[in-house]
């Protein structure tokens, strides 16, 4: 009966988690969905974009680069750099990870974002697929549901709306944050150093924004872990 | 088109998905433990900074103040929804009275 209930309080907490992002991806990926009516892709092929690959930055690229004329190729190997940092992210969550249930891993890593990362491994106390798939799922559902959105009806929310609403996920990332800095002068220096070295990195142009946030969350977290040896970071209340 | 489709994401879910097979396999060393754990204080920074000084492009003030308020709630009181919901209004009083002009 415990276990049951447990479930239950898990997936309730996994959607509610969801929330900010389901917000968050509505103006983006109708944007997106826009973005490719725009270039003449077709409603299919867009739908398929986000269904299999589900990466915002990237399908924003790759209709970049179909618009000036790059081949498959080369799109699909910036699509690799861009979302290397998935592996790092994965990384993080996996050891956290205490569900160890195999069959509904592959479901749980295809839906890691940076939204859905930042949720799940901020998240106070163990991490379960119960409390992350449901999370996950409602972040994906609301992208495909902008998609069609915004191919089909186009730019349906008033410009001001939608451009509030792109600051939802920024703000996301900074509430998840702040209580975790709060809490600890370590993460205080991580976070810092991490958006003071992306900030250089992307701004002096020597990497293309992709690496730089590979680069940022590799070498900070090395060098975080290099220095502070022995500290942990309070993880529960 | 469904190839280019496809091969992105062949490329983008392996590397989503080989990280769970290998670290739920493999013993790790305290440092790299803490390696890991830190990844989401330093992608948070980095999401976060330099990205939301442009979320409103034609207003950067507006995306300031909203976020401003996320950073304030979530200190002194926590929680997500509320942060990012105010955050929105925030930013959208901002972006309608025109107020981030003279800011």
């Amino acid at each position: 009966m415990e276990l049951g209930e447990q479930k239950l309080l898990d997936i309730k907490e996994g959607l509610k988690s969801g929330v900010p992002i389901v917000i968050g991806y509505i103006p983006i990926a109708m944007a997106f969905g826009i973005l490719a009516k725009t270039e003449g892709v077709s409603l299919l092929d867009t739908m398929l974009f986000s269904v299999l690959v589900f990466a915002g930055a990237s399908q924003f690229m790759a209709l970049n680069l179909l618009a000036v004329g790059v081949g498959a190729g080369e799109i699909i190997l910036a699509t690799l750099l861009m979302n290397f940092r998935h592996f790092l992210m994965s990384a993080s969550l996996a050891a956290k990870l205490e569900d160890r249930r195999k069959r509904w891993i592959p479901l749980a890593a295809f839906a890691v974002t940076d939204e859905t990362f930042s949720v799940a491994a901020l998240r106070q106390g163990t991490l379960t697929l119960n409390y992350l798939l449901p999370m996950e799922y409602a972040a994906y559902g609301s992208w495909l549901g902008g998609t069609a959105l915004g191919y089909l009806l186009g730019s349906a929310l008033p410009e001001l709306v939608k451009a509030s609403m792109g600051v939802a996920l920024y703000a996301m990332f900074t509430a998840i944050l702040v209580p975790a800095v709060r809490k600890s002068k370590v993460v205080t220096i991580l976070a810092l150093g991490a958006g003071i070295l992306n900030t250089v990195l992307s701004y002096s142009r020597i990497v293309t924004s992709g690496w730089s946030l590979i680069l940022t969350i590799l070498l900070v977290a090395a060098a975080g872990a290099w220095i502070f040896d022995g500290e942990e970071v309070e993880r529960d209340e | 088109m469904l190839v280019l489709i496809v091969g992105m994401m062949a490329v983008t879910y392996l590397p989503r998905v080989i990280p769970f097979f290998i670290v739920s396999q493999t013993k790790l060393s305290k440092r790299i433990q803490r390696f890991l754990q830190f990844i989401p204080y330093a992608a948070l920074g980095a999401l976060i900074i330099p990205g939301a000084f442009s979320a409103t492009p034609d207003m950067p003030s507006a995306a300031m103040v909203g976020i401003l308020f996320a950073g304030l709630y979530g200190w002194f009181r926590g929680g997500i929804i509320i942060p990012v919901l105010g955050s929105i209004i925030a930013t959208w009083m901002i972006l309608s009275s025109g107020f981030g002009m003279i800011m």
